[in-house]
């Protein structure tokens, strides 16, 4: 139990790269498409809906298969310059991960955008402000705190989201701890270990979480 | 399309059997998921301390650590601890479980901590003034909690339900790595044999799509049953 704690805290590591990354490439795709999503274009509009709901309907591990395994079978593809990104399991995993989470996310930055009460935006709008800082200054900032909470859900998620890395080779948390098991068979003392350093790291999202939402709060 | 082909030309019916057996393991878990809620939800609304912290511990534990290192823990561990209490009973014969209960049990446990925080909310949104009508009523505890309060909070829970539904269903997909041959095993499978993984995980992607929709709009009429006169 001792023994296996090095390893695992090693690919703790991984598991926090991996997360950190997706989340940051994921908060601009999610950004993105919750723009796109209140546009008033229909076919944009579509577009963006149509994205958010084939993430959000298939599970993660399908996701990642496509990416790993299928994008590599097209031939054409092998031979432009993404295939140097492609080729690794590690970018697989991550574009996977963002893409998942940029859905969810766009759809947790819609519901907070379109909550956001029209009179904030009428009395910029009455003080002469113009749209492009409406929207940076006002709306943005009121949206952000708006979505903290289902935000630091969705972190969670993603943190959890993570572990299906191990099933592209990479050895993250959760390979570690799967290899750890099937070479010792010791399946309960490794899980007590695994689950509780990523118990520990729900903890710490959990609270500052909470922290930011206080501070932001009004 | 000659991929897809009913019989042994094709994978059309090894992939509808499997998508027959995603929509078991779904509704097993969920069924093993309910029972965990009947057990846990009143652990942790209840005012005993020691009970409460047993109900807090399931659901915070359940849900802050990821699927996958549960269902290995029941995929490597589950076999040994059966024949662990076998052996209290005088059994000593090697004992396999069957991956569909190994993988059903283990899902049904996530789902069962999502469905406890469902059911805690729903029960803690209903009024005050309807636990004491009933008691002012001296209505029995059965009586009051099968007909008042459950269809209060069915009506409540049936939304976030079908959350933990969608959830479930898409966990499943986790269980082949335990070798149960469900959608995305058996288009690993397909995958490996054709040499064309990008057609069957994109159609695996379809079928749970599929799964999503249908499950979807069966739930909004359940919905529309259950609010009805309010």
């Amino acid at each position: 139990m001792i023994t296996s704690l090095p390893k695992l805290l090693g690919a703790t590591v991984v598991t926090l790269k991996l997360l950190s990354l997706s989340l940051f490439f994921g908060l601009f795709i999610g950004l993105l498409f919750a723009i796109l999503r209140l546009n008033k274009n229909k076919i944009i509009n579509k577009f963006a809906y149509g994205y958010s709901y084939i993430f959000r309907g298939t599970p993660l591990l399908v996701q990642i298969f496509i990416i790993y395994f299928g994008l590599g079978q097209i031939e054409y593809f092998r031979s432009t310059f993404l295939w140097v990104v492609f080729k690794e399991p590690y970018w697989c995993a991550i574009i996977a991960f963002s893409l998942n989470t940029g859905a969810y996310t766009s759809e947790i930055l819609r519901s907070a955008f379109q909550t956001i009460k029209p009179g904030f935006i009428e009395a910029g709008k009455s003080l002469g402000i113009s749209n492009k800082i409406i929207f940076y200054k006002i709306q943005i900032p009121i949206a952000i705190r708006q979505s903290l909470p289902a935000y630091g859900n969705e972190i969670i998620l993603m943190m959890k989201g993570t572990s299906l890395a191990s099933t592209v080779t990479l050895m993250d948390l959760t390979g570690v701890a799967k290899y750890i098991i099937s070479t010792t068979f010791k399946p309960i003392e490794v899980f007590i270990v695994a689950g509780s350093i990523y118990l520990f790291m729900t903890f710490v999202i959990h609270n500052l979480i909470k922290f930011l939402e206080k501070k932001y709060g009004y | 399309m000659g991929l897809l082909a009913f019989g042994d030309t094709g994978w059309g019916d090894e992939l509808f059997y499997a998508t027959l057996m995603t929509i078991a393991v779904s509704i097993t878990a969920m069924f093993i998921g309910f029972l965990f809620a009947l057990i846990f939800t009143p652990l942790k609304l209840s005012k005993n301390k020691f009970f409460n912290l047993i109900g807090n511990s399931y659901t915070t534990v359940i849900r802050g650590v990821p699927e996958l290192l549960v269902i290995y823990l029941f995929f490597f561990g589950g076999s040994g601890a059966v024949m662990y209490v076998a052996s209290i009973f005088g059994y000593n014969e090697y004992i396999e479980i069957n991956a569909f209960i190994t993988g059903s049990f283990a899902i049904g446990i996530i789902s069962g901590a999502y469905s406890t925080e469902v059911f805690r909310g729903a029960i803690q949104s209903i009024d005050k003034g309807q636990f004491e009508a009933s008691q002012v009523l001296g209505l029995k505890r059965f009586v009051y909690f099968f007909k008042v309060i459950m269809p209060q909070m069915l009506r409540l829970a049936i939304p976030n339900l079908s959350n933990v539904w969608q959830i479930t269903l898409k966990d499943t997909s986790l269980i082949s790595v335990t070798g149960l041959v469900e959608i995305m095993r058996q288009s690993y499978i397909a995958a490996g044999s054709t040499r064309d993984p990008l057609f069957f995980y994109s159609f695996a992607a379809v079928l749970y799509l599929l799964l999503t929709f249908l499950s979807m709009k069966l739930i909004n009429r359940l919905e529309i049953k259950y609010s009805r006169g309010f």
